[in-house]
């Protein structure tokens, strides 16, 4: 069996990945719940978001955090317009047209960064990429708390809207009922593209929190679409908690998995839990059997 | 009977080709598109006439084209024994993650999620295993001659892609009028209405996935002939699924046709971006998803919806 000393700084470094994970599917279940439509196209998306901000560091020398009030509200409008004016558009009503239309999207964004950006792999230097700190004994780099703390924090904010606020209840009103929430005047179009942009706001605070401790490159997103279906599916489509807990649960997996059977075996325990819920419990740990 | 008539001309037109045709470049454009439409065929079966839309069909061709190399290379097979053995492991692994999913009932996006993890499954384990040649892949040995699957000339190559496309179009042919067809394409439009009427909707789409899982398999395996070689990103990669599921969308599901002729529009689009925009990287594709979003949004039965309008075989919009 492994030794605690070195399975603690596996578990902790695990969590604080696992709460960039959750705030990636905090998006992701949003837009599920309310949509009702699996967003292929999110991995590509936070890619765009790394991009931000990477050019916003290089270009205009803007930290990674301090580029969180320029990159949150950008994607956020890149998120309404996509819905508002693609992925609506194309629908027809199907589920399948907007899983096809998200995949297109996701194809076009990852070949533009392609053509535009080459295959190159990108990382930034900043004052505390390398600065660690002590944690009972156990060495985490400061980025990766940052993240954790800032993942969470940004978690907290989203659940704060989407309970307290007038948006909010006719976000989850349309969650609900779409017709009755129309009967009853809301602009469900209006909430859908919000719901979108709110979910790709989530990959703009993520990107910033990433980036300092991370890389970017076309295919970025690829890594993580994966590993944010499992973790939705996980916790339960459209279930928040579930996202936040599943985030976390995963982020656990893959480092203890790393350690255990090496850096590439160890991504496959986070495929095979996504299968096994997917056959044994699709509707997730903390989500309603539809 | 007049289907059977166009299948069976269009083969022999193309078979003739090389006689007009001395062109390696052009050749190849055929071969490659012929390859493409098999890839599209071999979709088309479980995501046209089974509704069932796949996201990681690759996972088929990577495991037939495995089966190719690691056949040929370690155990020292025939060619064609291992083509045989291809056709049969992709077989086997549709039915493998169709009794899987298929049992707990996965539909819609949950069945598009669970073919794509399967294929990165596959591709971590092949990524790893010395087996498959890891992530260095693996090289098929030059021995040009027939018995070996392998051709001096393109020629070769031509009629050996054709073989599986008339295998593939004669699928389809037979899909449309038969009766397990019929259950296929009643489970498609209605599942709960086909239970209630008595079809086995599990067996009747587990048969669609397994058809469908050894033609890709057949694509896998040409792919290995025609290339000599074969790694993890090109056998389970998101490419090949992307590939198989573009050609039937913008052609036309649940049609005969359809996917050559979807196959044809987008080989002939990435040379037009290549003439175009010169050989940059991405651009045919960034073009293949304007394509796609475009005939979602307003073809969404693909070209040939555009020919029958109201005929009463063309799948629901």
């Amino acid at each position: 069996m492994l030794e605690l000393s070195i399975l603690f700084p596996s578990v902790l470094n695990g969590l604080t990945t696992g709460a960039v994970y959750a705030l990636i599917a905090l998006g992701l279940t949003l837009i599920y719940g309310v949509l009702h439509i699996i967003n292929f196209a999110h991995g590509a998306a936070l890619m765009v978001a790394l991009y931000g901000v990477y050019f916003l560091q290089q270009r205009a020398g803007i930290d990674p955090y301090v580029a969180l009030p320029i990159m949150v509200p950008a994607m956020f409008a890149f998120g309404y317009a996509l819905q508002r004016f693609v992925i609506g558009r194309a629908s027809h009503g199907k589920d399948e047209n907007i899983l096809l239309v998200t995949l297109g999207i996701s194809i076009i964004l990852e070949n533009l960064a392609l053509y535009a950006f080459k295959s190159d792999t990108r990382s930034i230097d900043t004052a505390y990429t390398l600065t660690t700190v002590n944690l009972a004994g156990a060495l985490i780099s400061l980025p990766k708390v940052v993240a954790f703390g800032g993942a969470l924090a940004t978690a907290a904010v989203l659940l704060l809207v989407l309970g307290k606020t007038d948006l909010g209840r006719a976000i989850r009103a349309c969650a609900k009922e779409r017709q009755g929430a129309r009967l009853v005047g809301i602009d469900v179009d209006h909430v859908f593209a919000m719901s979108f942009g709110i979910g790709l706001a989530c990959l703009g605070a993520a990107a910033c929190f990433l980036l300092p401790a991370y890389y970017v490159n076309p295919t970025v997103g690829n890594g993580f679409v994966l590993i944010a279906f499992t973790i939705v599916v996980l916790g339960g489509m459209g279930s928040f908690t579930g996202a936040l807990v599943g985030g976390l649960l995963i982020g656990v997996v893959e480092s203890v998995g790393g350690l255990w059977l090496g850096e590439s075996l160890g991504q496959i325990g986070i495929f095979l839990i996504f299968i096994a819920v997917l056959l044994f419990r699709p509707q997730g740990l903390f989500g309603a059997r539809s | 009977m007049k289907e059977l008539a166009g299948i069976l001309l269009f083969c022999a037109l193309v078979a003739l080709a090389p006689q007009f045709i001395s062109s390696g470049v052009t050749l190849n454009l055929i071969i490659m598109t012929l390859y493409a439409a098999l890839l599209g065929q071999a979709w088309n079966i479980l995501g046209g006439f089974g509704g069932q839309f796949s996201f990681g069909h690759a996972v088929f061709f990577g495991s037939g084209a495995y089966a190719m190399a690691v056949l040929q290379v370690k155990f020292g097979w025939n060619a064609w024994a291992a083509l045989a053995a291809a056709l049969a492991c992709g077989a086997a692994v549709g039915a493998f993650i169709g009794a899987l999913s298929f049992r707990y009932g996965l539909k819609g996006s949950y069945f598009a999620l669970v073919t794509l993890a399967f294929a990165e499954v596959f591709r971590i384990l092949s990524n790893t295993f010395t087996f498959t040649g890891a992530g260095v892949g693996m090289m098929l040995p030059l021995k040009e001659s027939t018995a070996d699957l392998q051709f001096a000339d393109k020629t070769g190559y031509l009629y050996l892609i054709l073989a599986f496309v008339l295998a593939g179009l004669l699928v389809t042919w037979w899909l449309k009028r038969s009766r397990y067809g019929a259950w296929l394409q009643a489970v498609r439009d209605n599942e709960d209405s086909a239970a209630a009427l008595g079809v086995n909707v599990f067996r009747v789409k587990l048969g669609a996935i397994m058809i469908s899982g050894a033609l890709m398999a057949a694509g896998g395996a040409f792919y290995v002939q025609l290339f000599h070689y074969i790694d993890p990103h090109i056998a389970y990669g998101p490419a090949v699924s992307v590939e198989a599921l573009l050609g039937p969308i913008i052609g036309g599901m649940g049609t005969l046709w359809g996917p050559l002729l979807g196959a044809a529009v987008l080989h002939g689009m990435g040379e037009l971006t290549r003439a175009l925009m010169g050989d940059v990287p991405g651009v045919n594709l960034i073009a293949y998803g304007v394509v796609l979003i475009l005939m979602v949004t307003f073809l969404p039965r693909g070209i040939i919806g555009l020919f029958h309008r109201k005929t009463k075989d063309a799948p629901r919009a």
